[in-house]
């Protein structure tokens, strides 16, 4: 290590403030940080400080992403062999699957920190470790066979649209990610939904039943699946948001870490619970509902992408409320709001990306009126200060 | 009258390095200083030339802008120098003292039974006006207020900080008269906050309105007490005085002498005479430590809030505590991975440090990361245990506006309150500095 040390010192030379290469610093940092904790100490206000950064941060949510990719790289070929047929072992059918996931996230990675690291040469601030989350979470949550140039369009639209043009991480307004994946939506519908995109080369072969859950109900039919296999995920879907039980692992992570907010996760499941209560109750108000409205409200928490998405991008600091408060209502809208896009609007029967985006729009107005609240309780002391001191006068 | 002031958010850091409890006295110094720059947006005018004979409790220099308020000597002996720096702005003025001390004779004066006015003057004319903080803005108070409140907070929480009570005991006496000084400078109450160790002595104090503190830091800092007892609107002032410089003011009307003793708790892991010592405001922190190289950083005051100290200089007006931690310019390999390193400390769980709870740790001051925008939301609320959104407060003061700042609770916030805010801080922001900044915008735009 102290080789490694000495080497990295030495290669830095020409990167110092005032020598040759000097605006190039932030990427020969962004290497360096990776490698070695800094050895800056404190200067100003407190003496020591917390262990935890901005990295170590980061790198949690990435770990709590393991399970769930993992499985989602199983997952991809258990649905390619089972649906094409043939006998599989499990090393088949995970090696299936990394050999089409692996390469949309080195894709995802390249595009992303080339921009992150463009940026940051070019603003002279250091390279910021967000990326490291959504440029693992982008290929986690598009179809399997999505094309790798899509891949990367969407990549840039996220991180120059969604993110830097906002001024950088921290800044955003909509979850990176998420942004991503809206583009790609609604810019190649036909690689997005349907029902052959979402297992491994199904284009190939006619007849074959790869629709999604949620699609099903949509077109008015029984889903076919257990819900047992909805939730371990043996189902189709994007590559890694099917299985809840691996997704509820990364979230045990989260929570206990206390890197990714308990509120909103539990808030947003409830949302979610009672929006599917409220359709289930419907047939006993004298509504007929649909496929979708009949649809047990637990199997609405298991389905599709919406644990994923609670888990992991509602919980993004950054693009969510910011107050205590705030953050239940946050939820509680998200998993609400998902499900009733869900069932209302079959043409998008994937209601949580729109949810999680529509909520990250309106969490700086659910804070302004927790915080309000505050200015007001805050006001009201000082009238009644006041008003005592002119009744004691 | 008691009433109980139960803190729940905050973080006690258990560190190694208490200091043990002994008192000794400390030898006397060959030079004192006063360092105006102790003293936040006080500009100060001279009064004395280098080479002049001084007395204990002459005056040295005056604010400029409230002349009033004077700092004096805390020995008699010679002005040795006044150190300036950039723009000639006062840095230090150093006495070299003379063996034994002689005081200047204020005479004796009963506070409880003397006029208010009186009471004040006396405080003002010996310096001990000196000793009395205002809040709002966290600097000395302007003898020309009236303040709604005096706060004393003699409850320690901030990590390796004084016992109060250990410190007060043998100078209860004194601190009454202090308190019966005090309360002539205020038609509200006094209030005096204790915790378990200080209440054994300070519980039959009288005049006060007694609060016992429990929980976690910040619930030491006299501006949380203040936030739960009455807290602070916009206009009002409130005055702070440290314990025991409560005995300083005490003894200048139960003798007529401005007698500036300090006990100074010498505490961290890297100090080799963990005890209480007694001196002078001003001593030189070389007689009460070891000598240290490079590798030590000597904090005038605790880890959170003090200031760095070289070895050749003096310690600060207001601290009791000199702590001595080593310096961390080390690299650390892979530093970013979650479960390691979990020998240092993390309010957040991304080390394994909560699992010891019991642990006392041995912080270094390396930063442990790098300066990052403001990302995490929710760890600042864990430990400011006010009705005041930090984040958003800090957002405000960086942005400059007052009247978001004002909304949000400017007042009553002191950058001490915010110590831990900046210390659990994912993304390194100095914290306590962007408070100052934006109280020092508070002082100039609104005053």
């Amino acid at each position: 290590m102290e080789w490694i040390r000495q080497r990295l010192d030495k290669i830095k030379e020409p990167f110092a403030p005032g020598k040759k290469y000097e605006k190039y610093a932030p990427a020969v940092n962004a290497i360096d940080t990776f490698l070695f904790t800094p050895n800056h100490t404190t200067q100003k206000g407190a003496h020591i400080r917390d262990a935890v950064d901005l990295k170590r941060t980061m790198i949690t949510v990435v770990l709590a992403l393991i399970p769930a990719l993992i499985f989602g790289m199983w997952n991809a070929g258990y649905q390619h062999f089972t649906q094409l047929g043939g006998d599989f072992t499990f090393w088949d059918a995970f090696g299936h699957g990394a050999l089409k996931i692996v390469p949309m996230i080195v894709v995802s990675y390249a595009v992303g920190l080339g921009i992150e690291f463009a940026f940051a040469i070019f603003r002279g601030h250091e390279v910021n470790e967000g990326y490291l989350v959504t440029g693992l979470l982008i290929p986690m949550i598009m179809p399997i066979d999505f094309p790798l140039w899509m891949l990367a369009l969407s990549v840039v639209f996220a991180v120059l649209v969604g993110k830097e043009a906002f001024g950088g991480t921290g800044m955003n307004i909509l979850n990176p990610a998420l942004t991503a994946r809206a583009f790609a939506f609604f810019a190649y519908p036909t690689y997005m939904s349907g029902n052959q995109v979402w297992v491994s080369e199904a284009s190939s072969v006619d007849a074959i039943s790869g629709e999604t859950i949620l699609g099903s109900l949509a077109a008015g039919e029984n889903a076919s699946y257990s819900m047992m296999d909805m939730f371990y995920g043996f189902i189709p879907g994007s590559v890694a948001e099917t299985s809840t039980l691996f997704i509820l692992l990364g979230a045990l992570l989260l929570i206990l870490t206390k890197v990714g907010s308990w509120r909103i996760i539990l808030s947003a499941f409830i949302g979610a619970a009672v929006m599917g209560l409220i359709f289930n109750a419907l047939p006993s108000m004298g509504v007929t509902g649909n496929e979708l409205t009949n649809f047990p409200w637990y199997g609405h928490l298991i389905i599709g992408g919406l644990a994923f998405g609670i888990v992991f991008m509602a919980t993004d600091p950054v693009s969510a409320a910011q107050t205590m408060k705030g953050k239940w209502i946050y939820g509680f809208l998200i998993g609400f709001l998902s499900v009733m896009i869900r069932v209302f609007n079959p043409a998008y029967p994937e209601g949580v990306m729109l949810g999680i985006l529509l909520m990250n729009v309106f969490a700086p107005t659910i804070d302004h009126y927790v915080i309000q609240s505050n200015i007001k309780r805050r006001k009201k002391r000082i009238e009644s200060a006041t008003a005592q001191v002119k009744t004691a006068v | 009258m008691s009433k109980d002031i139960r803190i729940k958010r905050g973080l006690s850091l258990k560190l190694e390095g208490e200091a043990e409890k002994e008192l000794v006295k400390a030898p006397r110094s060959k030079t004192y200083a006063i360092k105006p720059p102790d003293f936040h947006a006080l500009v100060p005018k001279m009064v004395l030339k280098e080479g002049a004979k001084v007395l204990a409790g002459d005056e040295l220099f005056f604010s400029k802008y409230t002349d009033e308020l004077r700092f004096t000597s805390p020995v008699s002996g010679v002005l040795k120098q006044i150190k300036r720096g950039e723009k000639r702005k006062i840095m230090e003025v150093i006495i070299e003292a003379d063996p034994e001390d002689t005081y200047r004779d204020f005479g004796k004066m009963n506070a409880s039974s003397s006029d208010a006015e009186a009471v004040k003057q006396r405080i003002l004319e010996s310096g001990c006006g000196a000793f009395i903080n205002q809040r709002p803005y966290d600097i000395v108070a302007d003898p020309k207020d009236t303040p709604k409140a005096i706060f004393i907070s003699a409850v320690s929480t901030a990590p390796l900080a004084p016992d109060w009570g250990f410190v007060l005991k043998e100078k209860l006496a004194a601190f009454q008269e202090g308190i019966n000084a005090l309360k002539k400078l205020t038609p509200g109450k006094v209030h005096l906050g204790v915790d378990a160790s200080s209440a054994q002595y300070l519980k039959n104090i009288e005049g006060v309105e007694l609060h016992t503190v429990k929980g976690p830091h910040p619930a030491g800092n006299v501006g949380v007490q203040i936030h739960k007892i009455d807290p602070i609107n916009q206009g009002d002032r409130v005055w702070t005085v440290n314990p025991e410089d409560v005995t300083i003011i005490g003894n200048l009307f139960l003798t007529g002498n401005y007698i500036a003793d300090k006990t100074i708790a010498v505490t961290g892991s890297e100090a080799t005479n963990r005890k209480y010592f007694s001196t002078k405001i001003g001593a030189e922190v070389s007689d009460v430590i070891q000598k240290v190289d490079e590798d030590v950083r000597i904090i005038s005051g605790n880890v959170l809030t003090g200031l760095k100290l070289a070895y050749d200089q003096h310690v600060s007006f207001f601290s009791n505590e000199v702590t001595l931690i080593p310096e961390g310019n080390n690299y650390r390999a892979f530093g970013w991975l979650p479960f390691t390193y979990n020998n240092i400390h993390s309010n957040s769980r991304t080390s394994l440090s909560w699992l010891f709870p019991n642990r006392k740790f041995k912080p270094t001051t390396n930063l442990n990361g790098e300066e990052r925008a403001l990302v995490v939301t929710g760890e600042m609320e864990e430990v400011l245990p006010m009705d005041v959104y930090p984040m958003q407060l800090i957002k405000a003061c960086m942005a400059g506006d007052i009247e978001k700042m004002e909304n949000l609770g400017i007042y009553e916030v002191a950058p001490e309150d915010f110590a831990l805010v900046e210390y659990v801080n994912t993304s390194k922001i100095e914290i306590q500095d962007v408070i100052r900044l934006g109280l020092d915008l508070m002082i100039t735009e609104v005053g």
